[in-house]
């Protein structure tokens, strides 16, 4: 097992700030329950990669139906999701759903207010990476949550770099304790 | 440049000696003569002349900033922290910073385009003669020879002298441009942005230059849709006859040793091949020489012992090149002053010493500066040191490979340092085993950076490890691409500026750029296909043409064989090389100029309103790398033309958006009643990152959509995006409401579903105007 708090990507060196790791799902969980309008954006990887027992994209429709927060699939995974009869997300390019919740004055997808808390999974590296730091800079009014397999030091929270099993561990572990609250 | 401060206009002179009319002069040059288009509003811009025009468009497509480093360290008062709003000693935010590294970037790509357009111009008029005129297709009846150079410096460069005033303009601008990023200049991020758009037309002008004096000068096919197909990939050499490598984008060196091999009757015992693009300008000048494919095939080529002298010329040249030969016992000659590699200058030498030197390997390489010499270097070099030299390779043998692969720790640091995370750890572990499949996969995705084996602890060999396992596949890459054709037909832009501008072709895609892709070359060639059979005009360039060509369809056809070369609906363009990216832009221009009339000449303002609002194009550059393609890109922004980038691109560190969702940021003049009319998100974004193949698709379908379609055109691009997304997403798209104005711009197929979405949304019917940015365009002329 791999399980560092450093970026994935060697030369990715972290900045001024950093991400606290992730060691606990507790701590996910929280700040998923401490949120009032929690966001889930979910890349094409989360659909592509095979866990032991699913795919990412298994446990965010899991989470999302926990907590009711809204979902944004990026890319051509929104396919995904109608096949797997979770009707709810919206689909967008990541930069545009980047660049409305960058907008303090951004009322949200349904009108309803802006969001709080960003969760992302399923982007190659770099891409989340960029667009983490996008975030870290220009969006204080957001928390960030990288709940990929990689560490991402420009989110507020990241997992360490994890092993495929530990990754899918800490994904049931997020969907059990929601189930618990 | 040629200042205008001094002007003299003279209608007619008699004199006892002289009769003169219609002669302007400008500190004694004359800029035109017999030229009735009148000098348009914009002559040579300098940096702020254009700045209304770009701050229309930055306010329309704002700067999204995806920060690479927390801080600023470009002066001594830093390190400087710019988190979380902090300014640094200079007093710069960290949008400004961002904006200036994107404007450094610009400069740099634009520098390096007109740095090479005058080294070729300098060669070409030493060798041709300043007065060589200017020919890009005349016999194929083109007139506007120099698009981009007469709609920014409002001169029509007649011969190669010409172009050497244009580049003195562009030399000051960029200086001008790199001087405003300096410590205690520019502060303004907008205004950074503008200068970054500067900098891109500049550049745009750079290779329009530097291609049409090659064009003119060297024979190249001129606009020729039929332009020959040569051979690409490194299957096509002939490995038994001495090679010689050329890697650049600096075509004199290549071309004299072309030159020289006929002359001495070497040709056809020679092979001649080249990477990136001063081997598609060597294919240009001759289709018998031969691409291995884009720049990422430098170190797999190398390493497998077959080429037997190296020529490097200029730009996206791997800097460990010579190391690299060195391992295979491969001379190298550095012929541009701007890429020496630490060898002694030899250009003075006589060329039998130099021979004699590279030959014996008393010297690892050598500096030529003279083309001609180089010529006359490197063909004698191959053909005498391939007998001694053998093809001796350093990629390992099936064995070796698995031997050195046992030695693999699996720590995963060559994974971490591979640009595309790709499981090199696997494949050296099952290649341990004995199976080499899985590396051999990963030739096709490799951008051949070489970062893995840099990383390995143990000295494994991993990229040459990945290339011995694919030696199979090497042997079977043996594709046609065509030839780089060079401009755009005035007759052919006749024939689609209607369905261009009115939508019922849907769209000009342009695949450019470099190769670093997320998954492979083969997605651009996918994209290729997908378009150019829904009649899109697809147009290709420099990496990605190559990657186009370097598939086959089950009948063992490439692209280039498949689909025709001339710009028409369905049709795949090869223009060239990297600084053929200007007759892209000049096919845009001149729809504006010939088809709908507008005038050329130093009218950029009003010609870049007019693609922005009417011609469907869009760019993608699907493994851009480099500060050039920043600068390609940024010329295309200031048209008002959208680019897409690969995952990669976000690297940019800068997205040019739309908000959709903002419906008066959609507002546009009707030049025809002077009242603003919403046009809906048409084209939604200036720069975009898309995450994959299929968004990229989905997104240049809706790219294509303009303000001023019909509503036929309108209802053909409508029928491209749905299909596109219903296709590749599984969904219908969500925001039709906002793209159709009208109950006719409705797909006829899909028309009862549709309506029903656009009752639900509440859709009401919208105007279609005649579109522009430009309020003094109001009332002056009937559309087009």
């Amino acid at each position: 097992m791999i399980a560092r708090a450093e970026p994935w990507q060697t030369a990715e060196v972290s900045g001024l700030t950093r991400a606290l790791p992730v060691i606990k799902p507790e701590v996910v969980v929280a700040a998923i329950k401490k949120s009032k309008r929690p966001i889930l954006i979910v890349g094409h990887e989360a659909a592509s990669v095979d866990l032991e027992q699913g795919k990412p994209i298994d446990y965010i429709i899991q989470i999302a139906e926990l907590t009711g927060a809204q979902i944004v699939a990026t890319a051509h995974v929104i396919g995904e999701f109608t096949q797997r009869g979770f009707n709810r997300a919206s689909w967008m390019p990541i930069m545009d759903i980047s660049n409305r919740l960058r907008d303090p004055n951004w009322q949200g997808l349904d009108g309803q207010g802006r969001y709080d808390l960003v969760l992302l999974i399923g982007f190659q590296y770099y891409l989340e990476w960029v667009t983490l730091s996008g975030f870290k800079h220009f969006a204080p009014h957001l928390k960030t949550i990288s709940l990929g397999r990689y560490h991402q030091p420009h989110a507020n929270w990241s997992f360490p770099n994890v092993t495929p099993v530990d990754w899918e561990r800490q994904l049931k572990s997020i969907v059990k304790q929601l189930k618990e609250k | 440049m040629p200042k205008k401060d001094i002007h003299l206009k003279l209608e007619e002179l008699k004199s006892g000696l002289t009769e003169v009319k219609g002669l302007e002069l400008s500190i004694g040059k004359i800029i035109e003569e017999g030229w009735a288009e009148p000098m348009g509003p914009t002559p040579y811009p300098s940096v702020t002349t254009l700045r209304e025009w770009d701050m229309k468009l930055l306010s329309k497509y704002k700067p999204m900033y995806l920060p690479y480093c927390d801080s600023c360290c470009l002066c001594t008062m830093g390190k400087c922290d710019l988190t979380h709003g902090k300014r640094g000693a200079c007093g710069l935010d960290m949008a400004a910073q961002q904006s200036r590294i994107v404007l450094l970037a610009c400069c740099i790509g634009a520098a390096t385009h007109t740095g090479h357009a005058r080294h070729l111009i300098e060669h070409l008029i030493q060798k041709y003669g300043s007065t060589l005129p200017i020919d890009v297709g005349k016999s194929v009846g083109i007139e506007v020879e120099a698009p981009v150079t007469r709609l920014v410096c409002g001169i029509r460069p007649r011969t190669l002298g010409d172009l050497e005033d244009v580049l003195c303009y562009l030399e000051t601008q960029i200086t001008q441009l790199l001087a405003a990023t300096h410590t205690g200049q520019e502060g303004n991020e907008l205004d950074f942005e503008s200068k970054a758009f500067h900098a891109g037309m500049i550049d745009q002008v750079g290779m329009e230059v530097a291609d049409i004096a090659q064009l003119s000068a060297l024979g190249y096919p001129k606009a020729d849709p039929e332009a020959p197909l040569a051979e690409i990939g490194l299957g096509t050499v002939d490995v038994s006859k001495p090679v010689i490598l050329v890697i650049g984008h600096n075509v004199p060196p290549a071309a004299e040793i072309m030159d020289y091999l006929d002359k001495k009757g070497l040709y056809d015992k020679v092979e001649i091949t080249g990477i990136c693009c001063t081997a598609h300008d060597l294919i240009r000048y001759n289709p018998k020489a031969k691409i291995i494919g884009p720049i990422s095939w430098q170190l797999r080529y190398i390493r497998s012992g077959v080429p037997d002298v190296i020529v490097v010329d200029e730009q996206c040249i791997r800097a460990d090149v010579l190391a690299e030969a060195q391992k295979v016992k491969t001379p190298v000659i550095a012929s541009s002053e701007k890429n020496c590699l630490g060898l002694k200058n030899r250009t003075l030498d006589p060329a039998t010493e130099i021979v004699a030197d590279l030959v014996s390997g008393s010297t690892k390489g050598a500096v030529i500066l003279d083309p001609e010499k180089v010529g006359e270097v490197a063909a004698r070099v191959a053909v005498e040191l391939a007998p001694k030299r053998a093809k001796f390779k350093v990629l390992p043998s099936i064995a070796e490979i698995v031997k050195e692969a046992k030695r693999c720790t699996q720590c995963s640091d060559c994974r971490r340092a591979c640009p595309n995370d790709l499981q090199i750890p696997e494949a050296v572990s099952k290649a341990a085993t004995g199976n080499t499949n899985k590396l051999a996969d990963l030739y096709e995705v490799c951008i051949g950076c070489d970062r893995c084996e840099s990383a390995c602890k143990n000295h494994i060999r991993v990229h040459s490890l990945i290339t011995g396992a694919a030696e199979k596949k090497i042997k079977e890459e043996k594709y046609k691409i065509r030839v780089g054709r060079g401009a755009i037909q005035d007759i052919e832009i006749r024939n689609v500026g209607a369905p261009i501008v009115l939508g019922e072709i849907p769209g000009v895609i342009a695949l450019v750029g470099c190769a670093n892709y997320p998954n492979g070359g083969a997605e651009v060639a996918e994209m290729a296909a997908e378009f150019t059979r829904r009649r899109y005009i697809v147009v290709s360039s420099g990496c990605s043409a190559m990657s186009i060509a370097m598939q086959k369809n089950e009948e063992g056809k490439s692209p280039y064989e498949l689909y025709p070369g001339a710009f028409e609906a369905g049709g795949l363009v090869n223009v060239g090389s990297c600084v053929s990216n200007a007759h892209i832009a000049g096919a845009a221009i001149k729809i504006a100029n010939i088809f709908a009339k507008r005038p050329l000449r130093a009218n950029y303002e009003e010609i870049a309103d007019y693609i922005h609002n009417r011609v469907g194009a869009v760019g993608l550059a699907w493994g851009a790398i480099t500060q050039k393609a920043a600068a390609i890109a940024s010329g295309f922004w200031r048209l008002g033309v959208p680019v897409v980038v690969g995952p990669h691109g976000s690297k940019y560190r800068r997205m040019l958006l739309g908000r959709s969702d903002i419906k008066d940021d959609w507002n546009v003049y009707d030049a025809r009643t002077g009242g603003l009319v919403n046009v809906g998100p048409t084209p939604e974004h200036l720069f975009c990152v898309a995450e994959t193949k299929q968004e990229a698709m989905v997104m240049m379908a809706k790219l294509c959509l303009r303000p001023n379609d019909t509503s036929k055109g309108r209802m053909i691009k409508l029928t491209n995006y749905i299909d596109m997304q219903k296709k590749f997403y599984g969904v219908m798209p969500d925001d039709l409401h906002q793209l159709v104005r009208r109950e006719t711009d409705i797909p006829i197929t899909m028309k009862e579903e549709i309506v029903k979405i656009l009752e639900n949304k509440g859709w009401k019917e919208s105007t279609i105007p005649d579109p522009t940015l430009l309020p003094r365009m109001i009332g002056t002329r009937k559309s087009r």
